[in-house]
């Protein structure tokens, strides 16, 4: 299985991570998902940690790049499904996303940028 | 040369084990350390002679070279029985100290033994008796600390008990929880709060929580640095978090803190922060006279 | 602090960034079979993740053992036989406050971690050895 999948849902981008992904899968990922919203003009990216069993500071930053690059080319990023112990371990070490949305997980996502879009 | 270090030892624990035993108890009674009001005459001497039957199995395999070391395998039979008996002993209500009484009792007897034996060999007779004190002297601190490893897990689980009962994560309205923060917030006690705080959030799919301080004693720094993170950590999984309770000077407290940690709200009642975090989740709070007008 | 008197629960190579991918899993794997607290796992994998990937970038590749320390402990020692760390106080100041840096997370691991030891001689290498309770508080 492919550790990292992208899925286009209504007109929306769905990334979903596996948990044995590597730097390098992560950095390639980071290459599809540019490629992929500008090709679907994409007006958000809904990334799901769910199956994250840690996010450590390589990825905590690949999260922030992925943020900046997709608001460049005019979509919104959340990243969902954040565990407990996940939020608290980057809690801990400073790193507090602020440049990403977050939502509990998918649905939530997607009603939170539909408001967004309806302001 | 003998197998063991302890030559003497082994022969007088082998042939005189009954006596020894009888001995030791009586010894320990006059020491102070036998409790027969919490054990009956039986049960202390099936106590102290499985005791003693470990001990006569170490001495035969575990001081050959004369070092001893009571982590090695050959003691293990021994460890068992004295973490076994120390843990019963101690659930009666033995204090530790006569616990260690009661070990260090097993010494005269056996000594008394070895010196009638080794009366004309005093070189091999210090040999033993320093030997057999050094492993006795062991024995009565290890169940020391088999007592306070007790003590200490039966702490633990009371402070997380407690810990349970001062961090009650409340489900005020669909999505929306609540925290009534009560007395001091130090750093442990802060990230258990969190802790609470991020399984509810997951368990009722909260959307905002309400974070009380009215009750927090006091508020420095490093209370508000807490209150940040956590809000933080709320805001990572993905729900709202709102700080409720908050006096003007504890705001400034938490803006001069500078951290950024995107949207915490923060209000001065738990009242509006009632308010907000119903609207946030689409439900208002209206008299009953207006809701029947609209009902029409 | 050695670990000489620990029981060793794993050894791995680090050469590439799948085998930090494997020392993830694999101290993962070890502290949930040890039925450590959920938040002590993820804290301390983090901290692996970031020292094995700093030996495979930065020290050229190495190994990692891992132990269980009496006490209800864990310990992890990474090695590898690099450049070493020229200025030791700097890489583990905190560096990923920068997008930009190659903030190495060494800094990162020290916080998650309860003990931190770092050795490092310039062109001999760097080995660090840390450990985590596996239950209870900080």
């Amino acid at each position: 299985m492919k550790s990292a999948a992208i899925y286009p849902v209504e007109g929306v981008l769905l990334v979903s991570i596996q948990d044995d992904i590597t730097d390098t899968d992560i950095l390639d990922l980071q290459d599809e998902l540019s490629t992929k919203i500008s090709e679907m003009d994409a007006e958000g990216v809904v990334i799901d940690i769910s199956a994250l069993d840690i996010v450590d500071t390589f990825v905590g930053r690949v999260l922030a790049q992925l943020t900046a690059i997709a608001r460049l080319l005019d979509a919104e990023t959340f990243v969902v499904g954040m565990r407990p112990a996940v939020a608290m371990t980057l809690v801990e070490l400073g790193m507090y996303l602020p440049e990403n949305r977050t939502a509990l997980n998918l649905t939530h996502a997607l009603s939170k940028m539909r408001d967004t879009a309806s302001e | 040369m003998a197998e063991t270090t302890l030559a003497n030892v082994l022969d007088v624990l082998k042939a005189e084990s009954n006596e020894i035993l009888t001995d030791w108890i009586e010894q320990a009674g006059e020491d102070g350390a036998k409790r027969s009001d919490l054990f009956s005459e039986r049960e202390e001497r099936d106590q102290a002679k499985s005791l003693l039957n470990a001990f006569r199995k170490g001495v035969k395999d575990g001081l050959k070279d004369g070092d001893f070391d009571l982590a090695d395998d050959h003691w293990s039979d021994l460890r068992g029985v004295l973490s076994e008996i120390t843990h019963e002993r101690v659930e009666r209500g033995v204090r530790p100290e006569e616990m260690a009484a009661l070990i260090l009792a097993l010494k005269s007897p056996i000594i008394e033994r070895i010196k009638e034996r080794l009366a004309d060999n005093p070189d091999q007779l210090v040999q033993e008796i320093l030997l057999l004190s050094q492993a006795i002297d062991r024995f009565a601190v290890y169940t020391s600390e088999v007592f306070i490893a007790e003590r200490e897990a039966v702490i633990e689980r009371q402070r997380e008990e407690m810990m349970e009962l001062s961090t009650p994560v409340v489900e005020l309205w669909d999505k929306v929880l609540t925290l009534p923060l009560i007395g001091t917030l130090d750093s442990l006690r802060a990230q258990e709060v969190m802790e609470s705080l991020l399984e509810a959030i997951v368990q009722y799919q909260a959307e905002v929580c309400i974070i009380d301080i009215t009750g927090v004693r006091t508020v420095d720094t490093q209370v508000a640095q807490h209150l940040l993170r956590t809000a933080a950590a709320v805001r990572l999984m993905g729900a709202h978090c709102i700080i409720s309770g908050i006096s003007p000077k504890i705001a400034q407290t938490m803006v001069q803190l500078g951290v950024d940690v995107g949207e915490v709200s923060t209000r001065s009642s738990i009242r509006s922060a009632l308010t907000d975090a119903l609207t946030r989740v689409g439900v208002a709070i209206l008299p009953v006279e207006k809701v029947e007008r609209t009902d029409k | 602090m050695k670990f000489d008197k620990a029981k060793r629960a794993a050894s791995l190579d680090l050469a590439t960034d799948r085998d930090v991918a494997r020392a993830r899993t694999v101290v993962g794997r070890i502290m949930k079979e040890q039925d450590a607290k959920v938040l002590m796992q993820t804290r301390f994998v983090t901290a692996v993740s970031e020292i094995a990937r700093n030996a495979v970038r930065h020290g050229g590749g190495g190994t990692m053992e891992v132990y269980l320390l009496p006490g209800g402990r864990i310990g992890v020692e990474c090695r590898d036989e690099g450049p070493g760390i020229a200025d030791v106080e700097a890489a583990l100041t905190d560096g990923f406050s920068t997008i930009n840096s190659m903030g190495r997370g060494l800094g990162g691991a020290k916080r998650l971690s309860e003990l931190f030891i770092i050795e490092t001689m310039p062109n001999e290498g760097t080995t660090i050895r840390m450990t985590s309770r596996l239950r209870g508080g900080r």
